[in-house]
């Protein structure tokens, strides 16, 4: 900077020469130039914040919403007596004998008959050749509706059936007729007889409750997946997380803010606590494979364990966040109750804890749904690779039984072959940022609603 | 940039003796009327003083005279500023280039977190003045002098600013405010945070510094107004209630109101 | 489960022990609880507390302490013939576990009787189809001497379980029987309750050092195991890192596997240069705009926006760079576009979406540093005539500098413990290479790919992750460590 100009009208030695304020020196002129630079730096910083933000929502928002819609085939199905109940008497025992492979045929005929029925022109003349077409959970969801209902069998039943998932992807535009060219799985053919029968009304997209409710499927079967059990992994998790950080977090936070005394131990403790926010999420899962699992036997890929790892990643959050509504606070609150002869220990449970209840609420929902995104400890306890495919039995089970969490399911889909799993990874975020963004917004009316200034 | 305008700025100044001129200038802090109508002609080598109650308008009066409340979103500033003539509140003025003339120095000592030198070398380098270090250390060392701590810190220019005593903090910051070289000077209770001996030092120094500027200074304190001040200008509520020799004023005051002030009784 | 009932026996005693001792304590004072030192739900605490804490401590050491006392008898049971090659005492006692636990399950599963199950002169062969009928998963066959010392190992257990009941409600009725005998008006009850309430607060608040301690010891006794099967020198030094797929030894006695820690290294530090690259400016001229120049309206819309960054789960953003930055990047540099690009999985993707993430991490922390700047030094810069970014570069930044430092590596040890983006968005092979175009790994990713693969736990392959994690923890927490010192210094500076 001291590089003075050949414009300045001024050298230190001889009295300044006067220049008017109304005019703008080139020197100004040149400062208010990288003024103006400096501001557009900021705004361009700003901007491409916004920016990432924006392409990141949008992203999520255009690949994910797709899984929320899934291809329906309505098709009449025969329930054929001859093949479903060959003894007749429609005892239930011999209905479950027939295994899944005993109903397919009977659905690709259905389909087959409709096609026929439509009177849509089709080089695929076999029954077989609608394999293609159909969802191979189509024969399953057949036979799960005869052993509930032994009577119909005999009758025609119209089914909604689910579509294939490279037909659900046609629908979606993410199989072209250049992309089934090298796939043994569905021919251009097909896609003429889907292109008909989406216009015969007889294929359809339609809303997918089950991704939501449903379970994990298998690898082939990217069109059944669901995020269901998966959300109830969480569920059980949070619970885990919530009933033990929130006491342990508030008790632990209560003494290091009004009774701990200034010692080395309380030195020791506080230290601790602010590195442990900073450690990176991998070492808990790591602290918990060796501990939970290695040396305690605690059963792998359990939401209990997960839940344990989480609270113990979450705690410093939590205390901390506390710790600041405690101090918030004011001292005369507290003298207060000590001056009419209340212990401390009063003083702080009657009056300073419930005065900082909000903000210690609000701090804990904030930190359980950071737990709730965690994805990294979960992977080396097991909750990965887990293929999420049964309900929890019953709240024991919730908590001890193998199970995956959203975001380990998420990955694990991500993870996959087919692509039709992409699609459902980013409805799984999709479902995933609700239940954050629920929380948050929980979070910020509580702080609204009873935060209080002293 | 010598051209015509220069040269015709630099004869109004030798033949007009009054340096600022303020017409009309009220002053709205978002719904807070807090200068309503000031009318005040600020000479050129002289020390003029504000004194008032607190919240009377004279810092935010102050502050009017080199823009510094340009820095605050909810502040409005209406009427005429005329710096030798020229309305500062023009829009062709750059309120930067305003402050290279009408330095100002605050309540509070501030030097910046940087070594001695740099804190005064800081106004010369962004405007600048010099035009290699040798005049750099020369305007560093006369305005240290000028700001009359140059004895105390000759030895230890490179330490950090921040490690001075509080007199010498504020005498460094004036001398930092000097070093820009400024025609008026604006102080803003300079002293309210000083100890009897250091408070001594700085009116000491800003009774010298009339030789060469016009200073305008706000103070809580009457018996500094008169020690250091030709002119005193009394506001109260927002008011320019009076404003005269500093002499008349404290002996016999023209309006009630600054009478009561002056005995004590509004305050 | 009979813990499970053994603890609610003993809340249950607990609850009694409260409405008694209250009403004891009442009755002594003659119904007048004004005579009382305490108040009576205070007596009724005391009782409680005596009851329930000795004794769940008790069975807590025990339940610590049973399975060592239980596995060192059981194990002196195993001859040596029957730890074969490449196996040790700790894989032939999971297997005694193992079996043991299958036993009790078939026993509660009806198809085996109790004594059948004890039975010490059982056929191997057909034990072992008889448990593997009932669904339970048993190794192969079941050798002899595993099958008694899965039977002893039974029968000790449920000895211990049974002994510790016992020991556990003696206890906890003792403690009745104390905390009753203070049920009298000078006793001092609410001093006794809040002394122990104060024990467990305590308690909670070492549960983080706890924590720490646990982080520490699992990651140290796990290491020394690694390197007492993998050389020291190798993993620090070796710029190699090729784990061999089924372990094993070659002819000189050396690993297979190439373990060296310098490519994760290289490519966690890369990754993480990126990613500060991107964060650092943008997040720091973002603090400054909106602390300096924007006005409150702009502020209260764009700066919650960025904060949602910030919300965002890691998955998302791997996820993210795996299926959306990476297909991107491709379509620039790969071959259609510029040619340097393979694979859309790369340390450019990683490093630009993590760079995405820190964003608002740097910014915050920035913003907080700035406006912890005096406004009194703007003012003296801004009267002086500076502009306002003069004021900014030479005045407020200068005294920021510490404090944005500390951020800046608060930032990186976040990038350096980064787990999810990299393992979706950087590959997965480890190399020494410039390029960031390449596909590279890091220490975060290989401790994931290392443990949740199929490698046997005690091999090298596996303990090779605990050897990452401890690089990866002592290299944050000094990253960590320096940068709070750092920054609280500099809070102090302006206090």
């Amino acid at each position: 900077m001291t590089d003075a100009s050949l414009n300045t009208p001024n050298n230190g030695h001889e009295p300044r020469a006067k220049s008017s304020l109304m005019t703008v020196d080139a020197r100004t002129k040149r400062r208010n130039a990288s003024e103006t630079r400096f501001r557009m730096y900021g705004i361009a910083a700003v901007a491409a914040g916004v920016f990432f933000l924006v392409v990141l929502l949008g992203a999520i928002l255009s690949n994910g919403v797709g899984a929320f819609q899934q291809t329906f085939i309505s098709v009449d199905v025969y329930l054929d007596p001859a093949k479903l109940d060959k003894k007749g008497g429609r005892q239930i025992e011999n209905i479950k004998k027939v295994s899944t492979f005993g109903y397919t045929p009977l659905v690709q005929q259905a389909l087959f008959d409709k096609v026929a029925e439509l009177g849509v022109e089709t080089p695929l003349q076999k029954r077989k050749d609608m394999k293609a077409l159909i969802s191979a959970s189509a024969a399953a969801q057949v036979r799960d509706y005869v052993i509930a209902n032994p009577m119909q069998i005999g009758e025609t039943v119209t089914f909604r059936i689910l579509a294939s998932s490279r037909v659900d992807g046609y629908l979606k535009d993410r199989v072209t007729r250049d992309s089934v060219a090298r796939d043994k799985n569905i021919k251009p053919t097909h896609l003429d007889l889907v292109d008909a029968l989406t216009k015969a009304g007889v294929i359809q997209k339609q809303f997918n409750i089950d991704f939501i409710i449903g379970a994990d499927a298998s690898e082939s079967r990217a069109e059944q997946a669901g995020m269901g059990v998966s959300i109830l992994g969480s569920f059980f998790m949070m619970l885990v997380v919530l009933g033990l950080s929130l006491p342990i977090g508030v008790a632990a936070s209560i003494y290091l803010e009004e009774f701990a005394p200034q010692n080395r131990w309380t030195d020791v403790i506080e230290v601790n606590i602010s590195n442990l926010a900073a450690v990176p999420s991998i070492v808990f899962g790591i602290l918990g494979l060796a501990v939970f699992i290695q040396f305690a036997h605690l059963p792998q890929s359990a939401p209990l364990v997960g839940g344990l790892v989480l609270t113990l990643m979450t705690l410093p959050t939590i205390i901390i966040s506390t710790r600041a509504s405690l101090k918030s606070v004011p001292p005369s609150i507290r003298d207060a109750a000590l001056g009419i002869g209340a212990s401390k220990m009063q003083a702080v449970f009657h009056h300073v804890l419930p005065l900082a209840m909000p903000g210690i609420l609000t701090g804990t929902i904030i930190g359980v749904a950071q737990a709730l995104g965690e994805t990294a400890p979960l992977l080396l306890i097991g909750m990965v690779g887990y293929i999420a495919t049964n309900y929890p039995s019953g709240i024991g089970s919730g908590f001890l039984d193998p199970n995956s969490a959203m975001p380990a399911q998420i990955y694990e889909w991500a993870k996959r072959a087919d692509p039709a799993y992409y699609e459902r990874a980013w409805g799984g975020i999709i479902i995933l940022l609700v239940f954050l963004l629920t929380m948050n917004i929980i979070a910020i009316i509580l702080r609204r609603r009873f935060e209080r200034r002293w | 940039m010598y051209d015509v305008q220069t040269h015709r700025a630099e004869k109004d100044l030798i033949v007009n003796d009054i340096k600022i001129s303020a017409k009309n200038v009220q002053v709205h802090y978002g719904d807070t009327h807090a200068i309503k109508d000031v009318n005040v002609e600020i000479e050129a080598k002289c020390v003029t003083a504000f004194i008032g109650p607190s919240g009377c308008g004279k810092s935010t009066f102050l502050r009017c005279l080199n823009r510094m409340n340009d820095t605050i979103d909810i502040c409005r500033v209406q009427g005429e500023i005329l710096l030798d003539g020229d309305n500062i509140y023009d829009k062709r003025v750059d309120p930067v280039q305003l402050r290279a003339k009408v330095g100002m120095v605050f309540q509070k000592p501030n030097p910046f977190p940087k070594s001695i030198y740099d804190n005064i070398a800081y106004g010369p380098r962004i405007h600048g003045l010099a035009r290699n270090k040798a005049e750099l250390d020369e305007i560093v060392e006369k305005s240290l002098r000028r700001g009359a701590i140059w004895d105390e810190v000759k030895d230890r220019l490179h330490a950090p600013g921040t490690g001075l005593s509080g007199g010498q903090q504020q005498r460094l910051c004036i001398a930092r405010a000097i070093a820009t070289e400024p025609e008026v000077l604006l102080m803003d209770e300079p002293c309210s945070a000083l100890d009897p001996i250091a408070t001594a030092q700085v009116e000491e120094l800003i009774d010298e510094l009339r030789q060469d500027y016009s200073v305008v200074i706000v103070t809580h304190s009457m018996q500094q107004a008169a020690r250091v001040s030709q002119k005193t200008a009394f506001f109260h509520l927002g008011n320019l209630v009076e404003f005269g020799e500093t002499g008349k004023i404290f002996t016999n005051p023209e309006d009630p109101r600054t009478e009561s002030y002056i005995t004590g009784r509004i305050g | 489960m009979p813990v499970f009932w053994l603890v609610m026996i003993v809340l249950g005693l607990a609850a009694l022990g409260y409405v008694f001792g209250r009403h004891r304590a009442l009755a002594n004072a003659g119904g007048d609880s004004r005579h009382l030192h305490s108040l009576p739900s205070y007596y009724g605490s005391n009782v409680a507390i005596k009851t329930v804490v000795p004794a769940l401590l008790v069975m807590i050491i025990w339940l610590l302490v049973q399975p060592f006392v239980v596995d060192g008898r059981v194990i002196g049971m195993i001859p040596d013939s029957e730890i074969r090659e490449g196996s040790n005492a700790s894989l032939v006692m999971a297997e005694v576990r193992r079996t043991a636990d299958g036993l009790d399950n078939a026993v509660a599963a009806g198809v085996m009787s109790d004594e059948e199950a004890g039975n010490a002169r059982a056929d191997v062969s057909d034990m072992t189809a008889r448990l593997k009928d009932a669904g339970q998963i048993v190794t192969s066959t079941i050798t002899q001497p595993v099958l008694l010392a899965a039977q002893e190992y039974r029968d000790l257990r449920r000895a211990s379980a049974l002994f510790m009941t016992i020991v556990v409600l003696i206890i906890a009725g003792a403690g009745l029987v104390w905390g009753m005998a203070g049920a009298k008006p000078d006793f001092r009850a609410r001093n006794v309750v809040e002394k122990s309430i104060r024990m467990l607060l305590v308690a909670a608040a070492s549960i983080a050092v706890l924590t720490t301690v646990g982080i520490i010891l699992s990651l140290i006794f796990n290491t020394v195991e690694f390197f007492r099967l993998y050389p020291i020198t190798a993993f620090f030094f070796e710029p190699t890192w090729l784990p061999s797929f089924g372990g094993g030894i070659d002819s000189d006695g050396n690993p297979l596997s190439k373990l060296g820690i310098l490519p994760l290294l290289w490519g966690t530090l890369y990754i993480s240069l990126i990613a500060l690259l991107v964060a650092v400016p943008i997040g720091l001229f973002a603090a400054i705009y909106l602390s300096e120049y924007a006005g409150s309206k702009v502020r209260s819309i764009a700066k919650p926006m960025l904060e949602v960054l910030a919300g965002i789960p890691t998955i998302v953003y791997g996820l993210f760079a795996l299926l959306t930055v990476g297909p991107l990047l491709i379509g620039v540099f790969g071959d259609e576009g510029l040619g340097w690009m393979q694979a859309g999985t790369a340390v450019m993707t990683a490093g630009l979406v993590m760079g995405i993430m820190l964003i608002p991490f740097v910014s915050s922390l920035s913003d907080d540093i700035i406006n912890a700047v005096p406004q009194a030094m703007r003012d003296g810069s801004f009267g002086l005539g500076a502009t306002k970014s003069e004021t900014i570069k030479q005045v407020v930044l200068p005294a920021a500098l510490p404090g944005i430092v500390g951020a800046i590596l608060l930032a990186a040890s976040r990038a350096i413990g980064e787990t999810m983006i990299v393992v979706l968005g950087a590959g997965a092979a480890a190399r020494l290479s410039l390029n960031p175009f390449e596909a590279m790994t890091t220490v975060t990713a290989k401790i994931v790919s290392q443990l949740t693969g199929d490698a046997d736990f005690a091999s090298p392959e596996a303990l090779v992750a605990f050897a990452l994690g401890m690089t990866l923890f002592i290299l944050t927490l000094g990253l960590n460590v320096f940068a709070l010192y750092i920054v609280r210094k500099y809070r102090e500076q302006y206090d």
